[in-house]
């Protein structure tokens, strides 16, 4: 018997929920094989999403902020661990895409694996290294601590779409940082796919919001909405002139790097807690010395 | 309306009340619902689908949230408010904003205890005092106590009583002794304004939230409010429960000629809910309810979303709820 075929609706992962944009439109992107036959219809996420997912981000927020950062690394480590175990899928989500050949696609899950690790370890050692007692002239002790920001915008690369998500989103996440991400415009399925690993591994919803869309239709409001306290994006010089400006107006942390700027996701070098240091506050306090 | 309810035998003293409360009187919702007729839910809820597809945007919608800020009664209802919290929430009622375009709430809603302290603070201002009396929110306690209650903050300066009728005595059918009430607090208002509050999410049924819409407005007079909720029972105001009440105002105003005003409250937190209750009043009232004299939000959280939609308008960029004053969000 000739089965019916059954095809997948891609929709985007917003607070724990898998949605389509609000507008109902979408775009469709072709697999890059020879007969370029139709991927899916990627929802064209607008601005109103990004609200929506900025609310959503919010209302997880104090928890996610409040809990231990021992279980924001077992949390961290656990999407590693899907990650692990859906690899194939994820290679070949890459694949279909035209991200890359199977060989790079199979690296690049395999990278994308050991970044989180990577950051799952940092969750409870950043402090030790970002944070210090200052010496000071008196009885006092004074300390200076990090403590998470709040919503940041993520603005992904389409050079890597899988490795320079995460490489952004886990170091900001793992101090009680939430995020709302712009996936790759070029190929925004590895996100959808990805949505779906991050709806099975312990992390709230909420945590790790992900729309997918027109980078036009979105850095501007990424700019401008003052919720959203610090973006760390991938983009283009214009692009970086348009972040700057929303920035200053609505007083946010950027991260803007340019495409092509040397970023080589798959080496060490971008990986640090310098990454976790862009995305923190410092805190100092004084606390009198008893006798 | 009398015959409706002359078997009901009234009661004298609170052990009458309890007595009768044991013996459900199904002919007296019968006839009640043969006058007032019932409601059709399936058509209600569709209906109201329809009031939150309208697009309304720029300057009807700024328009909106403007009038929306000049209806909202707002509100502290805890057990923690002091007459410092009030003084605060009443310089907000004030100047919600630094904008001078945008107006003065149209009523601050307190516990009687603290009318005297919102009063000095709102003395010299169009901004009413409402109070919530007779033992808010369950309404259980003898009917000469509430009385009081009533009296004591009208001598203290309120310009509004927010009631709440007795539940048990309308789920028992004792429609007569329901109005007693309500007239005896009518009386003890002298001429301060009354709501009665019915609080919809006890009545249980659609038909149930119009006849006791019928039977508060029968009693109360012009310019008086019914209110869907007290905002303290699980749930609260919806689309459709409100929707039964204008509709009960509409034919109440039609076969009378008596208007009566609306407030929903309880659950209404942001500006585009308040919008969507603000169409159901345009499509059932009409332009004459769409002022604070007769439609009325009770909230104390979604005049600060109003404010936050309004300065999205004016700069077009999304705002952090924590920019505006009394905000409970910080992350």
């Amino acid at each position: 018997m000739q089965r019916i075929p059954v095809t997948k609706t891609p929709k985007v992962y917003v607070g724990g929920a898998f949605i389509r944009s609000e507008s109902g439109r979408v775009f469709p992107v072709l697999k890059k094989n020879a007969a370029g036959t139709l991927l899916g219809n990627i929802p064209q996420c607008t601005r109103k999403d990004l609200r929506n997912a900025v609310e959503a981000a919010a209302k997880a927020g104090p928890d996610w902020a409040k809990r231990t950062p021992y279980n924001r690394g077992q949390i961290i480590y656990r999407l590693g661990e899907m990650l692990e175990a859906r690899s194939a899928e994820m290679a070949d989500a890459l694949v279909i895409s035209g991200a890359g050949s199977k060989s790079v696609a199979a690296k690049e899950v395999s990278a994308s694996v050991d970044r989180l690790i990577y950051y799952a370890g940092w969750a409870d050692k950043y402090e030790q290294v970002l944070g210090n007692t200052n010496p000071v002239a008196g009885p006092f002790f004074n300390f200076t601590v990090a403590e998470p920001m709040g919503i940041i915008g993520v603005i992904a690369d389409d050079g890597a779409p899988l490795l320079g998500l995460l490489s952004q989103v886990a170091p900001i996440i793992l101090s009680g940082n939430t995020v709302v991400c712009l996936a790759s415009q070029e190929f925004p399925y590895p996100s959808i796919v990805l949505g779906e690993m991050l709806a099975t591994s312990d992390l709230p919803g909420g945590v790790v919001n992900i729309l997918t869309g027109f980078r036009k239709e979105m850095v501007p409001t990424f700019a401008t909405h003052t919720h959203i306290r610090g973006v760390s994006a991938i983009v283009s010089a214009e692009e970086k002139k348009e972040l700057g400006m929303g920035a200053a107006e609505s007083i946010k942390r950027v991260r803007a790097r340019r495409r092509g700027d040397g970023l080589d996701w798959m080496s060490e070098k971008s990986q640090s807690v310098y990454e976790i240091r862009d995305f923190v506050e410092f805190k100092t306090t004084w606390h009198p010395i008893g006798a | 309306m009398g015959a409706a309810v002359k078997s009901v035998v009234m009661p004298v003293t609170e052990g009458d009340i309890t007595s009768i409360m044991t013996v459900v009187n199904r002919s007296s919702f019968s006839k009640l619902f043969d006058e007032i007729g019932s409601v059709d839910q399936v058509g209600i809820e569709e209906r109201v689908a329809k009031f939150t597809t309208r697009s309304i945007k720029k300057g009807s919608k700024l328009w909106g949230l403007k009038t929306a800020v000049s209806m909202v009664d707002l509100t502290t209802l805890e057990g923690k408010d002091t007459p410092g919290k009030v003084a605060s929430l009443c310089q907000k009622a004030r100047h919600p904003s630094s904008d001078p375009e945008i107006p003065p709430v149209a009523a601050v809603c307190i516990y009687p205890f603290l009318v005297k302290h919102a009063r000095k603070w709102l003395a010299d201002t169009a901004i009413k005092v409402a109070s919530v009396a007779t033992s808010f929110p369950s309404g259980q306690s003898p009917l000469e106590l509430r009385l009081d209650e009533v009296r004591t903050a009208v001598s203290d300066g309120a310009d509004e009583i927010d009631m709440v009728i007795n539940r048990g005595l309308f789920l028992s059918g004792e429609f007569r002794a329901v109005q007693d009430e309500i007239s005896a607090v009518v009386e003890a208002c002298g001429d301060a304004q009354l709501k009665v509050i019915l609080e919809v999410s006890e009545l249980e049924t659609y038909d149930n939230i119009r006849a006791a819409s019928f039977l508060a407005m029968q009693v109360i007079r012009s310019g008086d409010f019914i209110k869907t909720s007290t905002g303290k029972a699980s749930g609260a105001a919806t689309l459709a429960n409100t929707q039964v009440m204008l509709e009960a105002i509409r034919d109440f105003y039609l076969a009378t000629g008596i208007p009566i005003g609306m407030k929903p409250a309880g659950g209404i937190r942001t500006a585009k809910q308040a919008l969507h209750y603000l169409v159901a009043v345009k499509e059932t009232l009409g332009d004459a309810w769409l002022n604070s004299s007769r439609y009325r939000f009770g909230a104390s959280s979604l005049l600060n979303d109003l404010l936050r939609q309004i300065e999205k308008e004016r700069t077009g960029a999304y705002q952090a709820p924590y920019y505006f004053t009394e905000a409970a969000e910080s992350y």
